[in-house]
């Protein structure tokens, strides 16, 4: 996730990240992670103390005024859960896409590239 | 390839979707896809999203999703097709392309078992042998060591500030990225591609040594080993 301060907002976080902050924590599928109160700042959420908490990375690039966020490390394996994670990306016509659309059918996906 | 599969998998009620990992986006993958004529939906992902979220770090790289929007198959290579590269016999005077293809020839690819794999679990579901529990998946994803986080992280900085029209800048994080997790190839080869294509060629399959980042495909299969560039498939 990538932001330009260390503050965002719980909406977005959740989109880029998966994980939904809700009373009783960090939330993904059936899992939470406790959180603090401090998370809560002015403006929305403390974009540190989810790193902290989640295990997530942060990285900056002070020449461009970025701040990127890696994905969470809490159960140390790439899928936390095996619900599949939201997907939503531009089609080859460039109309928006959600993987779950397609949720009563078996999916194959698939990554390929041009390199 | 992917459209072929679609024609077999469709009529039982299987969705064939394929994302492009190509930072370049629809200028990069257009050509390819408008080539293919697919039929299902074929997906841009400009800043290698899917990759984060599913576990790849390579292509072909796959996972199977139940109707229920359930992993069933965490990512793993996906092979459904024997490439001709393979067949080809490598002589002495093929140079630098058969030193190439003598490493090429030792990935793990094993198509038919890859693709009987896939139609058992088409035909029988939950039931089938190659479908895993949701503690297996979680299990059999890859690993997510801190490094391989920041690696992703790094890698998403350096194809944010390439597409921003800061290639140079790009250059040190997608380093970063290649030497916290040398093992994924999506990584290196997106970012090799950038300095090693031809001007007016669409990409660049070679990737030969250059002075950007001081290594080759080739140099980089030999050094993690050939035999590790797929898994085996059920491993």
């Amino acid at each position: 996730m990538l932001l330009t301060s260390t503050t965002t907002d719980p909406a977005a976080f959740a989109a880029a990240t998966g994980w939904a902050v809700k009373p009783e924590g960090a939330c993904r599928a059936d899992m939470c992670v406790p959180l603090p109160d401090d998370v809560h700042v002015d403006g929305g959420l403390d974009v540190t103390v989810l790193a902290d908490r989640l295990g997530m990375p942060v990285l900056r690039d002070d020449d461009h005024g970025l701040v990127a966020l890696g994905p969470a490390t809490v159960v140390g394996r790439a899928l936390e859960t095996a619900e599949a994670p939201e997907l939503e990306l531009p089609d080859a016509d460039g109309n928006p896409f959600r993987l779950s659309s397609l949720h009563g059918k078996k999916v194959l996906l698939v990554a390929w590239a041009s390199w | 390839m992917w459209q072929a599969l679609r024609t077999e998998l469709a009529p039982p009620g299987v969705e064939v979707v394929t994302v492009a990992l190509d930072t370049g986006g629809i200028d990069a993958a257009g050509p390819f896809i408008a080539a293919a004529s697919p039929e299902h939906p074929s997906l841009i992902d400009e800043a290698h999203v899917s990759a984060e979220r599913f576990g790849f770090v390579n292509v072909p790289n796959a996972v199977w999703i139940d109707e229920a929007g359930m992993v069933v198959r965490p990512s793993h290579p996906a092979h459904v097709k024997v490439s001709n590269l393979r067949q080809i016999e490598v002589t002495p005077d093929m140079g630098y392309l058969g030193e190439m293809l003598t490493e090429l020839q030792k990935f793990n690819v094993d198509a038919a078992t890859y693709l009987e794999a896939m139609r058992d679990w088409v035909e029988h579901g939950a039931d089938s042998r190659w479908a895993l529990s949701p503690d297996q998946v979680v299990e059999a994803s890859r690993p997510r060591p801190r490094e391989h986080a920041e690696a992703a992280a790094a890698f998403e900085l350096g194809q944010h500030l390439h597409r921003a029209g800061h290639p140079d800048d790009a250059v040190a994080w997608f380093k970063r990225a290649h030497e916290l997790h040398p093992e994924n190839w999506t990584y290196k080869r997106q970012a090799w591609t950038f300095v090693t294509t031809p001007e007016g060629q669409p990409s660049d399959l070679i990737q030969a040594d250059n002075d950007v980042y001081g290594t080759s495909w080739l140099d980089e299969v030999r050094r993690l080993g050939p035999e590790t560039y797929y898994e085996p498939f059920g491993s």
